[in-house]
């Protein structure tokens, strides 16, 4: 008995080490982008986090050095894909991407750092996958992509790489206050059958298992996300889908006002942090 | 017929005499592993590259034969001695025929 007692002992000093906190690696891909992984955290979230910190620190060495290089990066095989639609003619107007915005290197630097953020003229909170989805119907005369389709989340990839390494700097006052408090109630509210808040694993216990995987605090720097599990780009609405179908909740729609504003205090959580996009993660 | 293939291929651009390199490879590719059915119950047929080949100046380094476990957009990673400058040959073999190449050469000094 007393034995036992010991060994238990034991394996709760241990349980530290194997608890697959935050590592002290850093990120450096194609051995020139240097990202930052870990910054101060914005002043919103004070009382919260100290620190905000990308979920790649939360991986293993093996699925951390698969985002290092971008031939070992499976994400970027949609991002060449992304660069097919980029210049296919579509729609009514008989347009393509390339027609208004020539090469996404040239346009698109910076985008992907700033989203959400609010349309003057549509007088609304945009995300990405609006704005593309906008262009599509009301320039191209296209039809508009499934919001958590394969393409729409192969073209949010080809915009995110052109800001790579550039800080998350999403705007959180002025007009989208009201959508961001919004988010931000959202976050802190508990859902589901098993009554759990964004913040129940994401803020108070990132760095800990659930089940046999590590909690990271739930950036979005990294989206859309190659996925070891499913082979492909994943969208932030469909990984919001997913954690709210975890809780047992009846989940919110992609592209719903409801997940739009979520996205934006998420996005908003992580300012200071290094877009990744497409990032690796299991 | 399988669409969106695209053979990507990294050898480096020199090396010296008898050097030992590393060479990546990877085709994006669905792999339908003609295990799956479709909604309505239909088998959905195999569609997968089913042979690998690599030359280096006509001489055979690698060839590799894949099956339908083998996950979508296959890589390979392998090392091979150089001996002199020359040509990678590159060959993926598909179910529907089709045949993907490509080549990269490497200096040696």
């Amino acid at each position: 008995m007393k034995r036992m007692a010991l060994t238990a002992a034991i394996a709760l000093l241990a349980a530290p080490a194997l608890a697959g906190g935050a590592d002290d690696d850093t990120l450096v891909v194609n051995g020139e982008i240097e990202m930052t992984t870990k910054a101060d955290a914005p002043d919103h979230l004070e009382g919260a986090l100290d620190q905000v910190i990308s979920g790649w620190h939360f991986r293993s060495d093996e699925t951390q050095q698969l985002q290092t290089d971008d031939f070992e990066n499976q994400g970027m095989i949609f991002v060449d894909a992304a660069y097919d639609a980029w210049n296919t003619v579509e729609g009514t107007e008989e347009k393509s991407c390339a027609s208004c915005h020539d090469s996404p290197e040239d346009s698109m630097e910076g985008v992907r750092a700033v989203y959400p953020k609010w349309n003057e003229e549509a007088g609304e909170v945009r995300t990405l996958a609006q704005q593309i989805n906008a262009c599509r119907t009301e320039r191209m005369g296209a039809e508009p992509y499934g919001y958590t389709s394969g393409e729409m989340a192969n073209m949010e990839a080809l915009i995110s790489v052109q800001s790579r390494g550039m800080p998350m700097n999403v705007a959180i006052d002025g007009p989208v206050r009201e959508t961001w408090e919004q988010g931000k109630e959202m976050y802190y509210t508990r859902y589901g059958q098993l009554e759990l808040a964004c913040a129940s694993c994401h803020e108070q216990n990132y760095g800990n298992y659930i089940r046999a995987d590590h909690l990271s605090q739930g950036q979005t720097n990294g989206f859309p996300v190659y996925r070891l599990k499913n082979a492909k780009l994943n969208t932030t609405h469909a990984r919001f889908k997913g954690c709210v179908r975890d809780t047992r909740a009846e989940t919110f729609q992609p592209g719903s006002p409801e997940f739009v504003a979520l996205e934006l205090y998420v996005a908003s959580r992580g300012n200071g942090l290094s877009v990744e996009a497409p990032s690796v993660r299991n | 017929m399988a669409s969106g293939v695209r053979p990507r291929v990294k050898v480096p651009r020199s090396a010296s005499a008898g050097e030992t390199i590393t060479i990546k490879t990877l085709i994006s590719h669905q792999m339908e592993s003609g295990q799956r059915k479709d909604s309505d119950g239909n088998t959905i047929p195999r569609s997968i590259i089913n042979r690998f080949v690599v030359d280096f100046n006509g001489e055979n380094v690698l060839d590799v034969k894949m099956e339908p476990a083998i996950s979508t957009n296959p890589y390979f990673e392998f090392e091979a001695k150089v001996p002199e400058s020359g040509d990678f040959h590159f060959t993926w073999y598909d179910d529907d025929g089709s045949v993907y190449e490509d080549t990269q050469t490497i200096e040696v000094s």
